[in-house]
């Protein structure tokens, strides 16, 4: 490891809004830098987005290099990854953390590929160890749906870059009375950055109210909830514990839930103070999706089934029962006692 | 004419074994005999993705793996499927290779074939899912690339417009061919070979190369070329209390209900 070179977050902003997932780098590149003892700064591409990078200034960025420009509203792929590049080029930091959304798992792969550089695909954990006597990062991935974990390194080549998965890693606490430099680079915007490819058009409606990523308690249906016929009861039970409702593959195919909220390797990962199993036996590409919740509620009818090995307090029974059950037990104790 | 299409896949084990794959402490290699291998479901939906734009404006399609001989399984049912010549990208030299070196194997492989219109892969596949090597291709070809594809429009011959993923939405993509897209399953339903076309495929083209065929250079692929390597593989421990709650239903929900507030979790 050398104590030369910044570390770099590469800022992610959707049409003005800063994605979450560039928080959760801004903490653990905050502990990085201090335990290298190197300048943590950050990178924003995108048009009259200033405001966004003090948000990453507030939240622990030393520096921000901003490129703005109009035709850098949104995302765009050749002008987006040539102009990393060069900016990386340019500047030299020997770690590059780049969330792993749809757009950075495309971003990144491209501009390492430019730089000839290693990559390693969606972190859930990175810090300073040592391998053979020699302080590495240490790049922690799941391997074959969660089973195994495996341990990346990137030994000579720089800059290091890795994707990290959003939700994993705590959220860096914002802090106004925090200073740091916003550097604004003229971006060489060319007109050939658009002669191949370009985005005409972004559509997104973040869900109204909760985010799964940001909350605290999961509810996600499986397959056995087809014993039910709907999955009304879920919401019920995640209305009642203030939280929101998810789903596995199963519960999507069923079209229960919508893509953005199935959990899993190929879906969302969380971390809630508590994540409730319903009527999920437990595969690996599922269970991988919730690892790191503070504590796991499972139901299901099969004592066997493997997601009671990964569960805090499970419940084996018949989910037609089960179910109505706990709302109403959960309602009788959120009732006022007396008056 | 027609168009050159060349799909990229993967031979990958089938993901209801994964739990099978094992971990021999001693040498620290994964053990995963017996585990059933299948062709990356993502990059069915890539072959199908080709066959269809074939079967609207003619054309060639090529299969292309990196991997052991018994890949060629693999590519066999791609031919099946309906695709009209395989290639097979095995060597020793190409082992231990990461995404980057990856990729620039299959650059090689790209450029000694000639030029193609359209690439397809898989936007992940099941095994390791970095979705990596589709964005470093294209790169390293020096063409357009979109990950995440969920539906291709031809606007003309040489123009898409593409409909790629995103967290809570969409975005279109405007490019020119020759292009990369990285398909995602709801793109398309895969064919199933029929009987025929299983017939069909002792006729077809099976290329296997190594590297000095594709004349890759010794530094760029295999463990050589990768930057990065595995520093380690440990089991997952999951640290979890597994208490299953004893008695009647009520019981049950009333001791979960106990619990879970003890635990701070409610």
């Amino acid at each position: 490891m050398s104590n030369s070179g910044e570390i770099w977050v590469i800022g992610e902003q959707r049409r003005g809004r800063l994605e979450e997932v560039s928080l959760e780098l801004l903490s653990k590149g905050t502990a990085l830098s201090q335990r290298m003892g190197v300048t943590l700064s950050s990178v924003l591409l995108g048009d009259e987005v200033e405001e966004i990078a003090r948000e990453l200034v507030f939240h622990g960025a030393e520096k921000v290099y901003l490129l703005e420009d109009a035709r850098l509203r949104y995302y765009q792929s050749e002008a987006y990854a040539r102009l990393l590049s060069e900016v990386i080029k340019e500047h030299e930091p020997q770690i590059i953390l780049i969330g792993a959304t749809e757009i950075g798992m495309e971003l990144a792969p491209k501009v390492a590929a430019k730089l000839r550089t290693g990559l390693t695909a969606h972190c859930i954990d990175l810090y300073v160890g040592e391998v053979d006597d020699t302080p590495h990062l240490i790049h922690v991935v799941p391997g074959w749906g969660g089973n195994l974990v495996m341990h990346i390194i990137c030994p000579q080549r720089r800059p290091q870059v890795v994707t990290v998965k959003p939700g994993v890693l705590p959220k860096a606490v914002r802090d106004e009375n925090k200073k740091g430099k916003i550097i604004r680079v003229k971006p060489d915007v060319r007109d050939e950055d658009f002669r191949w490819i370009e985005t005409v058009e972004v559509v997104e409606e973040p869900p109204q109210g909760k985010s799964l990523e940001s909350a605290d308690v999961v509810v996600c249906g499986g397959w056995g909830m087809n014993a039910l016929g709907d999955f009304s009861r879920v919401q019920e039970l995640a209305d009642i514990l203030g939280g929101v409702v998810a789903g596995t593959r199963p519960a999507m195919d069923k079209g229960w839930v919508e893509e953005a909220w199935m959990i899993g390797q190929s879906g969302k990962t969380v971390s809630p103070g508590l994540f409730v199993s319903l009527g999920a036996s437990g595969a690996m590409h599922y269970t991988t999706g919730f690892m790191g919740s503070k504590v796991v509620l499972a139901v299901d009818h099969n004592p066997q089934a493997p997601i009671f090995h990964v569960a805090d307090v499970g419940i084996v029974g018949d989910l037609r029962e089960v179910l109505p059950c706990l709302i109403a037990e959960l309602k009788k104790d959120r009732m006022p006692r007396k008056f | 004419m027609g168009l050159e299409i060349l799909v990229c896949i993967k031979q990958v084990p089938h993901p209801d074994h994964f739990s099978e794959i094992r971990l021999d402490v001693g040498s620290g290699h994964i053990i995963r005999e017996g585990v059933p291998a299948i062709i990356n479901p993502l990059d069915r939906n890539a072959l199908e993705e080709g066959l269809r734009v074939k079967e609207r404006f003619s054309g060639k399609v090529t299969v292309i793996s990196m991997g052991p001989p018994q890949a060629q399984k693999a590519l066999e049912e791609a031919l099946a499927m309906g695709a009209d010549r395989g290639i097979l990208l095995c060597d020793v030299a190409f082992a231990g290779a990461d995404t980057l070196a990856t990729a620039n194997t299959l650059f090689y492989a790209v450029r000694k074939l000639g030029k193609f219109d359209l690439i397809y892969c898989g936007n992940e596949t099941v095994d390791s899912g970095t979705a990596q090597v589709g964005p470093q291709l294209a790169e390293l070809l020096d063409i357009p690339q979109v990950s995440g594809v969920q539906e291709v429009a031809f606007v003309d011959e040489k123009t898409l417009e593409v409909r790629r993923a995103l967290e809570h939405g969409y975005m279109k993509v405007r490019l020119k061919l020759p292009a990369l897209l990285c398909v995602t399953r709801g793109i398309n339903r895969p064919r199933l070979p029929t009987v025929q076309s299983i017939m069909e495929v002792a006729q077809k083209e099976m290329i296997i190369w190594k590297a000095k065929d594709i004349g890759a250079p010794p530094e760029s692929i295999g463990l050589k070329g990768s930057p990065t390597c595995a520093a380690g593989v440990y089991e997952h421990k999951v640290g979890r209390r597994r208490e299953i709650m004893q008695g009647s239903t009520e019981e049950q929900v009333q001791r979960t209900v106990a619990r879970l507030k003890e635990l701070g979790a409610i």
